[in-house]
């Protein structure tokens, strides 16, 4: 890749951030270029943010029909998955599994609620909740 | 307190930049591209049956803390290497370290680091940063991903630090305790390139090499039959992609850095073999550039077909083929062999 060739797509969400990219300068050398980010790199990782929104909202829906736990909706929220929520809680993932059913999040112990709200960086309460 | 002497580095990943920087700092100039050579870092791994996310991982690197490990032998570099099982003893000892003027490396989550922006943060836990300096109740932090130095309030630090799961940092706090200053360049480079090329062309496992970018091409292919949801479809070429440009520099940068390496290498070692490889490197990261464009727009644009995307790999695979054997030749003291020149 050329100097010239960097892209500079002026990412919105890059802010006044660059990211240090190797290309060739006129001489043939290397050095590198501050360069503002790449369309190609904002698609694919919008894709990848879209993918856990989509599983928010579809959680969110699931819950205020009474059919899931908050729990379900602030995992995907903080954009994990079940097996990652059960190792940032250090609870098995069955035992994840099982508390994602209202009628069992509704008598969880405070301290198994307390590992969940600090692994997901929320308070006791907000983990109760829907925002 | 700040350390002055300390000087950020923008780096284009971020282990391979805080090793240097922290060399740098202690006085033996290693560029970036250096330190992913040296160590040997640069691979390609395609592991389905490891999910991230619940995609199969992606590698365009050598796994966390294989850059530093890698220079052991060629530099006779040891990090100082500390782990905690407390939040607090992890805060103290960071606080002693810069109180007594040394900056410290140290392993963090992506996630919870508040100056990131937040499309980029991800639970992926082995980000690396350097902590020169504490302004009340921030710690001023060079990660060399960006331009400028940033600020971390102690709190989201502490957090980031003790994040749990797939390469949980448990407060990980490295510096350099020892490293030669005069070492044998040469043998050096020459062993880190033959660690590179041994891997990428014989490696003893299907996931790994240039093979595994052929295997990718052939599952990409199959995806009519195999993987026909075109929202997962366009999931899985995306978490490729991403893995290449987006987390830590990837593909794309990894190749150009090693390029940059080679040059080096072959300028400082007056080697013509080494430069016309680096210019062969060029071309594959540019391919792999060609492959993620093509990737991204899968899905957008209607004429993108499977088929390009695999044809586009297996491109890059021939290339990175033929800088492999191109080094081997090297390393072997044989001139080229014929038809092993390509682009």
């Amino acid at each position: 890749m050329k100097q010239s060739e960097v892209p500079q797509d002026q990412l919105a969400y890059y802010g006044d951030a660059r990211r240090a990219v190797y290309a060739v300068d006129d001489s043939g050398h290397y050095t590198t270029v501050a360069s503002t980010g790449w369309n190609a790199e904002a698609q694919v990782n919008a894709d990848a943010v879209a993918e856990f929104e989509r599983l928010a909202q579809e959680a969110r829906v699931r819950v205020e029909q009474g059919r899931s736990s908050p729990l379900e909706y602030h995992m995907y929220a903080r954009r994990m998955d079940l097996p990652m929520l059960a190792q940032s809680a250090g609870i098995w993932r069955w035992r994840v599994r099982r508390h994602l059913r209202p009628p069992v999040f509704q008598c969880l112990p405070e301290h198994l609620l307390s590992r969940y709200a600090e692994a997901l960086g929320l308070s006791v309460a907000a983990l109760k909740e829907l925002p | 307190m700040i350390i002055e002497n300390f000087r950020h580095r923008h780096a284009g990943h971020c282990e391979s930049g805080v090793t240097s920087s922290l060399l740098g700092h202690y006085g033996l100039e290693l560029s970036e591209p250096m330190t992913l050579g040296l160590s040997a870092s640069l691979t390609f791994a395609h592991i389905p049956f490891v999910k991230v996310g619940g995609l199969p991982l992606t590698a365009y690197s050598m796994p966390p803390g294989s850059i530093y490990k890698g220079l052991r032998k060629p530099l006779g570099l040891r990090m100082a290497q500390r782990r905690f099982h407390n939040p607090d003893d992890a805060m103290h000892a960071l606080d002693a370290e810069l109180a007594a003027g040394r900056p410290v490396a140290l392993q963090t989550s992506v996630y919870w680091l508040p100056y990131l922006p937040a499309e980029m943060r991800f639970h992926f836990n082995a980000h690396n940063i350097i902590v020169f300096g504490k302004d009340g109740d921030d710690y001023l932090v060079s990660d060399p991903v960006f331009d400028q130095p940033q600020r971390c309030p102690a709190a989201d630090l502490r957090k980031a630090r003790f994040a749990r799961g797939v390469f949980a940092p448990k407060g990980l706090q490295y510096q350099p305790q020892h490293f030669e200053r005069d070492f044998d360049l040469d043998a050096a480079v020459r062993r880190g390139i033959a660690k590179t090329w041994k891997m990428m062309l014989y490696a003893p496992v299907p996931m790994v090499g240039v093979g595994a970018i052929g295997r990718l091409a052939q599952r990409i292919e199959a995806f009519d039959r195999k993987l026909p949801d075109a929202r997962l479809q366009r999931l899985f070429i995306g978490n490729i992609v991403r893995m290449q440009e987006e987390i830590g520099t990837g593909g794309g940068g990894f190749r150009f850095m090693y390029s940059a390496f080679l040059q080096e290498a072959g300028e400082k070692l007056s080697q013509p073999a080494l430069l016309d490889a680096s210019s062969l490197m060029t071309t594959a990261g540019d391919q792999w550039r060609q492959f993620a464009l093509l990737g991204a727009q899968f899905s957008r644009k209607k004429d993108i077909t499977l088929q390009q995307i695999a044809d586009a790999l297996r491109t890059v695979a021939q290339t990175e083929r033929a800088v492999y054997l191109q080094l081997k030749d090297w390393t072997k003291g044989r001139a080229p062999a014929a038809g092993t020149q390509i682009a």
